[in-house]
């Protein structure tokens, strides 16, 4: 066509792309189903990241309660307190510390974080309470609000007493939620708000107490959060305090969330991929069926562009309806993720849709269905017009150059979209290797099984048995296809099972003798040996008595703390300055630790400096290593030491470690409390030593570690439940890419079969054929999922957590067999549809 | 007459394993306007190779091939896809449909790759001249062997070529179906002057034509002027 024609050159290559389209649509239909999924998985999570960012935004006062926080783990100094009456006084103020509560009705007990509240607090949200008026005259009505699953849990009624150290209340109310705080992570310790002037009533605020001093704020109109945090930041940091505005949380708390959906992303991203596999495959074989109308538009007239094109417009209109039916798809499906996420969000998720992610979605459509189908597609420009005429011997070659371009485009494609999804280098590079290696790893399989089932085939099987296993490498079989698409999704099923295991595995108590499972927090030195006697005479023993001391960084190397705070160049991580370390003496390593630099101090007296041992963690952020000098300030007294070992620790086991040790002999008459543990059999003799001990020391506070387990198993049970949704998305599309694969080398089948049927053979004989085929596709691609799921757990276990990986039976007993008859069943649904048809009819059909 | 096809000192060969098959040799003949034309000859004579070559969709290892005046050598594969759709049409022995394009639009797609504008309303009208006014709309599956012969012939003859060229177009039909498609190859060349090559094995189909080239073994036997 001449130049002077383009316009309808371009209407002519979309009207070809459209018949030929409409014709083979049952064909393409499957082609775009590969990427709904993983488009609507990328889709939901994005529009749902918006969603959080947004309302993070939107609630960023209610988040908090207040515009602005200043806070201290100490009662306020005289400077703080000067910055806090120059800001018009606080508008509310809290008191908030661990403690145990007794409840007087059957004497049960709990740790909770008890929250004295004086003021209006909350001035943005609201506590929600049963019955709602708690929520405003608890205050007046001199009454505790007890969160309402304790409540549930040991069937506290309003109007029972609760008990919190000295100070005896009746319950007000439930306490439903409290702005900035999510029901999961406050399941150690749940909420109880009694009136402020209760707690120094209480007698619970005690040296050594791990206290927090809250001053809430409402900020005048107009008041930049910037502002004052450039002003009053640097000022309150000096003197251990510290300023948290609404943007600079919401923002923290954004960050967060944004990390999680970078990590739900990426596992969106692999159902992608997996879709994308699936376009490769069944492109390449529709592309294949398509060779001859191509060389025979060759010979009527049009250029290699123009038959190219015709071919790409159809592909890039598939990829366009797909990436829209993927966003609708997703869009409905970020519907889903309060209900799933619920309990991890400080906030309710109001749900509304921006253009961003379906922009997103309806591009990703496009370009990964153009991508993908790239290689493929050009098989058309190099089709000659001749095969009209007869049919070429050898395979249409295509350019080496083109393929290598083409593979170039795809991993340096995959490559920038992970780092824009991870925003990390590193991590990108890191994630495109894993790709890489997982499906190399699973190619390379099935190309090995193929050469092995060829070169050592049974011959002496029976007919059905042969050619089934024929069907695994003839041309255009689809082992390559199916193995991926069932690899990767067992895999990322596998894996994530295997890795909450091993969490798991890592936080359960060893069942040794010695294994402590109560933590007893705040034991005065006073207290010592009365607790240690109660715990002695309800016939348990005394495990440990680890004393601890509180102090502060004065100094390192000599320069003080408030000079390297102002110094950027440092390096050293702001929390060493502002951090009250809690330390602890001894004369040896315990189980979590190993020496990894200098040598074990056990005594030391009379030093000028005294050498102590610091965690490799403290030695990074402090930038310090052995021989450096440090300055701590113990209630007021400075003590210089020295740095004579570096540990590392393995802070994951449930035992007390500590950043700093000093050797004995040092602090033993410093103002110290003791941490005591013990062991008890089960939760009867532990809730009746929790009772004993709140009534004779209601000071102190109890962990019992198994109720801890049951919190983090709950919290891995909802995580694991969010990751399985997402993973899924990665099996439905492998389910999708199964169909796909299988119903595109359904027309093959079906000559097969009517020259079968021909032959003699009975049906039962053809399926047999189509069901040990899938057998083989279904255990060979789930069996290489679990065995790569091994490996990657093994690497987790040995880089990551650093102990030893039993793996489950699970996948093998549950998920191998399920997907292997799912693929199994997928198969043989196409096959029975064969049977089922008169053959020539069926062929007549399928040859469009 | 001026001369549509000529063809000189051709030669063709494809390599079989490490061999190097002659197909083709010394080839030379001409084709005037509006003539009909056979080549003939047995199984393996080199005849669709030729008519391959003569209608660009292969190119020779040496000679000449002059089509509408045009050196077909010179050109690249583009600009013979041009030439084609402008000066040639085909019709093959195995019908060659578009499997996914009714007929209708098979018979459209050469009109519209000329950027003709109204390229159904004469696909419509060829398609009544074959007697396919009632299978438009039907796909190549749905019909018949002579019935997709017959919208091939009709697809070859809408964007009105100057040279016709058949690959055994009644190879695949029973003698009455392929007798009227042979009908209608010379009915359509006599009312649009059109030039009709044709590659046959069938002696009584070569005979209707003017002239008969035949091979052997890839070299021309004889050039005859038809009874016809």
């Amino acid at each position: 066509m001449s130049t002077g024609s383009s316009n309808s050159s371009v209407t002519w290559l979309f009207k070809m792309a459209w018949r030929d389209g409409k014709a083979s649509s049952r064909k393409l239909a499957l082609f775009m189903a590969s990427i709904v999924l993983g488009i609507a998985a990328v889709v939901a999570i994005q529009s749902f990241g918006e969603n959080l960012k947004d309302n993070i935004d939107l609630q960023s006062k209610s988040l908090m309660g207040a515009d602005f926080i200043i806070d201290s783990d100490n009662p306020p100094n005289e400077r703080v307190q000067q910055i806090i009456d120059s800001l018009g006084g606080a508008d509310a103020r809290e008191i908030r510390f661990s403690s145990m509560a007794a409840f007087l009705k059957d004497g049960a007990t709990k740790l909770v974080q008890v929250r004295g509240i004086e003021g209006d607090f909350p001035f943005y949200g609201e506590l929600e309470t049963t019955p709602p008026s708690a929520a405003t005259d608890f205050r007046t009505r001199d009454v505790a609000l007890v969160d309402a699953t304790v409540m549930a849990q040991l069937k506290v009624q309003p109007g029972d007493s609760i008990k919190i150290g000295a100070v005896k209340l009746p319950v007000g109310g439930a306490l439903n939620s409290v702005p900035g705080s999510s029901s999961l992570f406050s399941s150690v310790a749940p909420p109880v708000i009694i009136p402020y002037k209760y707690i120094a009533e209480s007698g619970l605020v005690q040296r050594g107490s791990r206290i927090d001093y809250e001053y809430y704020f409402v900020a005048e109109a107009g008041t930049s959060m910037e502002e004052l945090e450039e002003k009053l930041e640097p000022v309150l940091d000096e003197n251990d305090a510290d300023l948290d505005t609404h943007t600079s949380t919401s923002e923290r708390l954004g960050r967060r969330y944004e990390n999680f959906a970078k990590f739900l992303n990426l596992v969106a991203f692999i159902a992608l991929l997996l879709g994308c596999v699936g376009i490769a495959s069944a492109i390449h074989i529709y592309i294949k069926g398509k060779l001859k109308a191509v060389a025979l538009l060759k010979c009527l007239g049009a250029t290699r562009k123009q038959t190219f094109l015709i071919y790409l417009i159809q592909i890039a209109g598939m990829g366009f309806l797909g990436g829209i039916i993927g966003t609708v798809t997703g869009l409905l499906l970020q519907g889903l993720f309060p209900m799933v996420l619920g309990d991890f969000l400080p906030f309710e998720v109001e749900i509304t849709y921006s253009a961003q992610p379906v922009f997103l979605g309806i591009l990703l459509g496009i370009f990964m269905s153009l991508l993908f189908a790239l290689y493929p597609l050009m098989g058309t420009l190099y089709v000659s017009p001749l095969q009209t005429l007869r049919v070429q011997e050898k395979e249409v070659a295509q350019s080496r150059k083109s393929a290598i371009l083409v593979s170039f485009g795809i991993f340096l494609f995959i490559f920038l979209f992970s780092y824009w999804l991870l925003g990390d280098l590193k991590y990108a590079a890191g994630f495109v290797t894993g790709i890489l290696v997982t499906f190399s790893i699973l190619a390379g399989i099935a190309r090995v099984f193929m050469k092995l089932i060829r070169k050592y085939f049974p011959t002496s099987w029976g007919f059905a048995s042969r050619q089934s296993l024929r069907n695994l490498f003839r041309p255009q079989n689809q082992t390559l296809t199916l193995v991926l698409a069932i690899g990767v999704g067992t895999f990322l099923i596998s894996t994530l099972y295997f890795t909450k295991d091993l969490l798991l595995a890592q936080a359960s108590i060893e069942g040794k003798a010695d294994s402590p499972n109560m933590i007893l927090l705040d034991v005065q030195t006073t207290q010592e040996e009365g607790v240690a006697s109660t715990i002695r005479q309800q016939g348990f023993p005394l495990i440990n008595s680890i004393p601890i001391v509180t102090m502060r960084v004065q100094n390192i190397n000599g320069v003080p703390v408030n000079e390297l705070r102002k110094d950027t160049t440092s390096g050293i991580n702001q929390w060493v300055f502002n951090h009250e370390f809690r330390v602890t003496y001894r004369d040896s390593l315990i189980s979590s630790e190993t020496l990894k630099e200098g040598r074990w101090v056990s005594e030391a007296k009379g030093r000028k400096y005294i050498p102590i041992s610091v965690s490799d963690g403290f030695a990074e952020s402090a930038k310090v290593g052995v021989g450096d000098t440090l300055g701590f300030n113990i209630q007021g007294v400075v003590m210089s030491t020295v740095v004579q070992s570096v540990r590392t620790v393995d802070w994951a086991r449930m035992q007390l470690n500590f950043s700093l040790v000093f050797p004995n002999g040092v602090l033993e008459d410093a103002p110290q409390f003791r941490v005591l543990t013990t062991k008890v059999p089960d939760d009867q003799a532990s809730a009746g030593l929790q009772r004993e001990l709140v009534r004779l020391f209601p000071n102190i506070s109890i962990i019992d570690l198994r109720q801890v387990l049951t919190v983090i198993g709950d919290i891995l049970d909802k995580i694991s439940l969010l990751i399985n949704f997402m993973a899924f998305f990665s099996i439905f599309t492998g389910i999708i890419v199964l169909l796909g694969a299988v119903r595109t080398s359904k027309y093959q089948r079906i000559r097969e079969s009517v020259l079968l049927r021909t032959l003699g053979a009975k049906s039962k004989q053809i399926l047999k054929i189509a069901a040990l085929e899938y057998l083989y596709l279904g255990a060979l691609g789930s069996l290489s999922g679990i065995f790569l799921s091994l490996i990657s757990s093994q690497l987790l276990a040995w880089l990551l957590f650093d102990t030893r990986f039993f793996p489950s039976m699970v996948p093998f007993i549950i998920i191998f067999p399920a997907i292997t008859l799912l693929v199994l069943a997928i198969g043989l649904g196409n096959s029975i549809g064969i049977i089922k048809s008169p053959p020539l009819e069926v062929l007549r059909k399928e040859a469009r | 007459m001026a001369r549509i096809l000529n063809v000189n000192n051709l030669e063709k060969s494809y390599s079989s394993g490490s061999k190097q098959l002659k197909v083709l040799q010394d080839i030379s003949f001409n084709v005037e306007e509006r003539e009909t034309f056979a080549i003939v000859g047995p199984s393996g004579s080199g005849k669709t190779t030729l008519l391959g070559l003569c209608a660009g969709l292969d190119r020779p290892d040496s000679g000449e091939i002059s089509l509408c005046g045009t050196n077909i050598n010179l050109l690249n594969e583009d600009q013979r896809a041009v030439l084609r759709n402008k000066k040639v049409g085909f019709v093959f022995q195995d019908f060659q449909l578009l499997q996914t394009l009714t007929a209708l639009e098979n018979v459209s797609v050469p009109l519209e790759l000329q950027g003709e504008k109204h390229a159904s309303v004469s696909a419509r009208d060829l398609l009544e001249k074959v007697g396919l006014g009632d299978r438009l709309h039907h796909y190549p599956s749905q019909l018949s062997g002579g019935e997709q012969q017959r919208v091939a012939v009709a697809r070859a003859f809408s964007n009105r070529p100057d040279i016709l060229f058949a690959d055994e177009p009644t190879g695949n039909l029973d003698a009455i179906t392929g007798e009227k498609v042979e009908q209608l190859l010379f009915d359509l060349n006599k009312e649009l002057g059109t030039t009709l090559v044709i590659v046959t094995h069938d002696i009584e189909l070569a005979q209707k034509t003017q002239k008969i080239l035949r091979l052997k073994g890839g070299k021309i036997v004889s050039k005859d002027i038809s009874a016809s």
